[in-house]
């Protein structure tokens, strides 16, 4: 830790300041509710009290609680194993299964789940089929467990992208000198490589846990109202009812989601993660025997298959004519798609543009924080670090509700409100999904050393030089993994965007998706579009890979 | 349709002009926030444009409370010219926030009243431009695999064989579910009302927090009967799902409406828009396959299809007994929130009641046992059983609770602890009372 410089100070201070223009301001013109009088808008704590008091809001907090712990362990389940096969071991599939495995956290509004429940559900394609042959159904999507089976689908991703830069941005000079000493096998994985992958893991893991502890449409569309998320979401949004109650659920639910990740930060503080050698491409991997191939890929698919069914459902119902209990639809066509094609492009545009600046901003904001967080001593940069994750825990709706109230009074030259330029749901996206980016650059940062950065300042460079020419360039693994989570999020995001759209020229796909959605025939067209948000997400996605690759072989022939 | 209006008016071409017809004589961008889907607001639209030369439909999509939500926070710098959507007790809030303005609109040959429901607002803030019923939809496929029978009444779906096989949106979240629920309970009076309305919800599969969540899992088979109301059904059927739909003899016709915003930037042609989707032209769109929803002109039926429901001869829809609006505003709150915390929050300890209340039922029509066919007699009482009565709902009192008033009352939050605090322990004695009928029948 050194002293802070006027450079770090400023941007410190740059940051704060979006962070409370764009986040705590909107959103405290909403929330300061929480601790007024219905009626008399006198200042009182008494509706937190009534929080504690009733009983369905008490076993509300618990559910979630419960639900997201299970979340977590299910989604480790499922990202550990593809995790270590794509970085531990000569594996031909990695690039499928880095890209694939992504995939899951797309899941486009509505559609998503129609597929969800006509595969899982109660007659879903797989319960009608085990009725028909075997007699029984399994209640994959009922109650509190069927939210942990479709969360742990859903967010898995989180844990599988930041565990595995975690994995390969681990030395091997470590992994060397522990089979120098004899271990080998299980126990080198236990004892030096997870260990030192820890970061990545936690940043993925409270992702998870935070992530579902404030997710209300999984919950909604399994129709489980008793947790913490639905509750706040049913009385904010129900009409003309002034009840405070909505938003004394939604500071629990900041407060909780801070609380986990500062616990986050506990498990990992005192430590030291980093290691100096870089550039060597991490890891040794292991070649696999042909027995092991085969296990491997067996493992590899059928994880694969499992998380990929919504999508597989997905592109079901989008060549689909009717699909209705039964286990496969009636007849397939095209139709939908000619349906979508003439104005899904200026979706896809605005797609592109929105999400990509919206990552972009957070890649930037997120590397930002994380240096002032791990290399500075500036006060109160730990509460740059919670203010930004705190928008995690923040309903949507409520945060465009803030938007408009802050915002649409201010006029631009001309009469029109600033609200209704397309950039602020650019800033809305972003704050969105700070979070994702700002736990994935901290992660990566976490794991580089000091030392090297010493270096260059004693050869001579200045601290924004070290800053440009080694400490991004060593993270750009993490910020790859945070600008792709932040990006293909907000390519899908639609509950703070349905409060901003303005005009269809502006609407991004989840909005014209939700056009479509709110009746029978356009269910398949619907369905179309998701469709056409995955592949665009994920051809991105593969790009971006693509990229990273190339640049990791460059800097390793360099080195 | 307003070049068919201007030859109706020909004769008076220079009046027209003179009284200043901006309807006619203005055009350009309207902007409307609506909740519904493009597969409405697309063939509106079109046919809107090609009427009124040179005018332009921007539609806002956002669901119902949102759309609320909205003009609420930007009244300030308003951009909206209308609102447009079902629920009628939207626009009475909207009205009551005074954030729509009066308007008169020429149209001609629509009556007062869609059965026992008004079709304009009386004080001409907003207007109805279709109706709809509620009633009762369900999958045949489902139905055919369960051997569920075609129910007719809301009575039907309280029969053993519809245990578990039933949804329904939330009053609380879909204002014409609200209607439905109060017209039961204007209909048979509050305590048999919420005697029926539990009856039926002890058979809950689910309460969806979306109005359309109802239809999609009809539709999708994820569910076999849907309350739900008519163009959700008429729609998915003209796409080809296999569903059915029947009106209840209790229900209620209620029409979705159109409203000018107050201070609406361009409301000329604000106003050329309610003109036209009041037209016999706006009238027949609205008969198109993808929208199916009832005319309020009588004169369009006509042109519809033979089998189309029509709420003004169609005997099943005109007896439909009257329905106090006021009344229904009085205790609007207090029927949702009573709803959420008996039904929606506690529907597992309701279910578990009336499943063995179910059984009790079938091993009484084996072999009769009166102390048994008490006990259950009890058990129905218990659930049947309601924290407040019909005077305490609509109670100055009750309203503050809710509203915010200055008098010192409970807090909503209380009365919503007390009464699932009533619902939850009243279930479980119930759900006692029924295991005793149970063995003792058996």
């Amino acid at each position: 830790m050194r002293h802070a410089s006027t450079g770090q100070v400023a941007a410190a201070a740059l940051i704060a300041a979006f962070l409370f223009l764009f986040l705590v301001l909107p959103v405290a013109t909403v929330m300061y509710v929480a601790f007024t009088e219905k009626g008399t808008g006198a200042f009182t704590l008494v509706n937190f009290a009534d929080f504690f008091r009733t009983e369905l809001f008490v076993r509300s907090l618990w559910n979630s609680v419960y639900v997201s712990a299970m979340s977590v362990v299910w989604a480790s389940a499922l990202a550990l194993p593809l995790a270590v096969i794509t970085t531990r071991f000569a594996f031909r599939g990695a690039a499928l299964v880095q890209t694939l495995g992504f995939l899951p956290l797309i899941m486009p509004p509505f559609v998503g789940a129609v597929a969800m429940q006509l595969l899982f559900g109660r007659n879903g394609s797989v319960n009608l089929l085990l009725d028909d042959w075997l007699g029984f159904k399994i209640p994959f999507m009922e109650g509190l467990n069927g939210v942990i089976f479709v969360q742990s689908l859903h967010y898995f991703p989180f844990i599988l992208i930041n565990l595995s830069a975690a994995l390969r941005n681990i030395d091997r000079a470590m992994e060397e000198a522990a089979q120098n000493l004899g271990s080998s096998g299980f126990r080198l994985f236990r004892r030096i490589v997870f260990p030192l992958a820890m970061p990545g893991y936690l940043a993925g893991a409270s992702l998870v846990f935070v992530k579902v502890f404030d997710d209300l449409a999984t919950p909604l569309l399994l129709n489980v109202k008793d947790m913490l998320a639905p509750q706040a979401y049913l009385r904010v949004t129900s009409i003309g009812i002034a009840d405070p109650m909505g938003y004394v659920i939604s500071v629990v639910l900041i407060v909780a989601s801070v609380a986990a990740m500062w616990l986050s930060a506990l498990a990992t503080r005192g430590r030291d993660y980093a290691t100096t050698q870089r550039g060597g491409g991490g890891l040794a991997r292991r070649n696999l025997s042909r027995g092991e191939n085969v296990l491997a890929w067996t493992a590899v698919a059928l994880i694969l298959l499992l998380v990929l069914s919504p999508h597989i459902g997905l592109l079901l119902l989008s060549v689909a004519t009717i699909w209705s209990f039964a286990p496969l639809p009636d007849d397939y066509t095209l139709t939908h798609y000619a349906r979508v094609f003439g104005e899904s492009s200026v979706y896809i545009k605005n797609t592109l543009v929105y999400a990509s600046l919206a990552g972009a901003i957070d890649v930037t904001i997120g590397t930002a924080i994380a240096y002032l967080v791990l290399r500075t001593n500036l006060i109160g940069r730990r509460w740059l670090d919670w203010t930004a994750m705190a928008a995690l825990a923040i309903p949507g709706l409520v945060l465009g509700i803030g938007y408009l109230r802050c915002f649409y009074g201010v006029q631009l030259p001309g009469g029109q409100p600033l609200a209704t330029l397309w950039i602020m749901i650019v800033l809305a996206l972003a704050i969105r999904r700070l979070p994702y980016a700002l736990r994935a650059c901290h992660a990566a940062l976490q794991q580089i050393s000091v030392a090297l950065e010493e270096a260059a300042e004693n050869l001579g460079a200045d601290k924004a030089r070290t800053l440009r020419r080694i400490v991004v360039p060593l993270m750009a693994g993490g910020i790859l993994a945070g600008f792709v989570t932040s990006f293909s999020t907000a390519a899908v995001e639609l509950s703070a965007t349905l409060m901003l759209v303005q005009s269809n020229s502006d609407a991004p796909l989840a909005y014209g998706l939700y056009v479509f959605m709110q009746s029978a025939s356009g269910r398949g067209p619907g369905a179309a579009l998701g469709v056409i948000a995955v592949l665009l997400v994920a051809a991105c996605t593969l790009a971006a890979h693509l990229l990273a690759e190339r640049n990791q072989r460059m800097k390793g022939d360099v080195s | 349709m307003l070049h068919r209006r201007a030859l109706t008016a020909a004769i008076s071409a220079l009046g027209l002009l003179l009284s200043g017809s901006a309807a006619l004589a203005q055009t350009g961008k309207v902007t409307v926030v609506t909740s519904f889907a493009k597969d409405v607001t697309d063939p509106i639209k079109r046919a809107f444009e090609k009427a009124v030369p040179g005018a332009i439909l921007e539609v806002q999509n956002r669901n119902t409370n949102a759309g609320v939500k909205f003009l609420e926070e930007t009244r300030a710098n308003n951009q909206v010219d209308l609102f447009w959507a079902s629920a009628p007790d939207a626009f009475e809030v909207l009205k009551g926030k005074k954030l729509l303005q009066t308007f008169t609109p020429r149209a001609t040959g629509i009556p007062e009243k869609v059965g026992a429901y008004p079709i304009n607002d009386r004080d001409g803030f907003y207007f109805g431009f279709a109706a709809s019923g509620y009633g009762i939809m369900w999958n045949e496929r489902y139905a055919r695999a369960n051997r569920l029978p075609e129910p007719r009444e809301w009575q039907d779906l309280a029969r053993p064989v519809f245990h578990d096989h039933v949804s329904i949106a939330a009053p609380s979240r879909s204002g014409t579910t609200h209607l439905t629920i109060e017209a039961i309970l204007q209909g048979e009076g509050w305590d048999k009302g919420w005697r029926t309305i539990k009856d039926m919800a002890g058979n809950f599969r689910q309460v969806t927090e979306r109005s359309f969540g109802v239809p999609e899992a009809v539709n999708s088979g994820q569910v076999g009967v849907g309350i739900v109301i008519d163009f959700f059904a008429f729609s998915a059927q003209a796409s080809g799902f296999p569903v059915k739909f029947v009106y209840p003899s209790v229900s209620t016709i209620v029409p979705a409406n159109v409203g000018i915003v107050a201070n609406a930037p361009n409301r000329a042609t604000a106003e050329a828009f309610v003109e036209f989707l009041l037209s016999p032209a706006g009238q027949e769109v609205l008969l198109e396959p993808s929208i199916r929803r009832l005319p309020v002109n009588p004169a369009v039926y006509a042109k519809a299809p033979a089998d189309y429901p029509n709420p003004f001869t169609d005997p099943r829809l005109g007896r439909l007994m009257p329905f106090d609006a006021d009344l229904s505003e009085s205790r609007t709150a207090a029927v949702d929130t009573l709803f959420d915390q008996l039904i929606s929050f506690q529907l597992d300890g309701l279910k578990a009641a009336t499943k063995t209340l179910h059984e009790v039922d079938a091993a009484l029509a084996r072999k009769d046992n009166p102390a048994a066919r008490r006990l259950a007699g009890e058990a129905r009482d218990l659930i049947a059983a309601m924290p407040i009565d019909a005077a305490q709902a609509s109670s100055a009192e009750i309203r503050a609770a809710f509203a915010g008033g200055k008098e010192k009352g409970a807090r909503q939050a209380e009365l919503e602890q007390q009464w699932a605090a009533f619902g939850r322990e009243r279930y479980a004695q119930a759900k006692q009372k029924a295991e005793e009928a149970l063995k003792l029948a058996r």
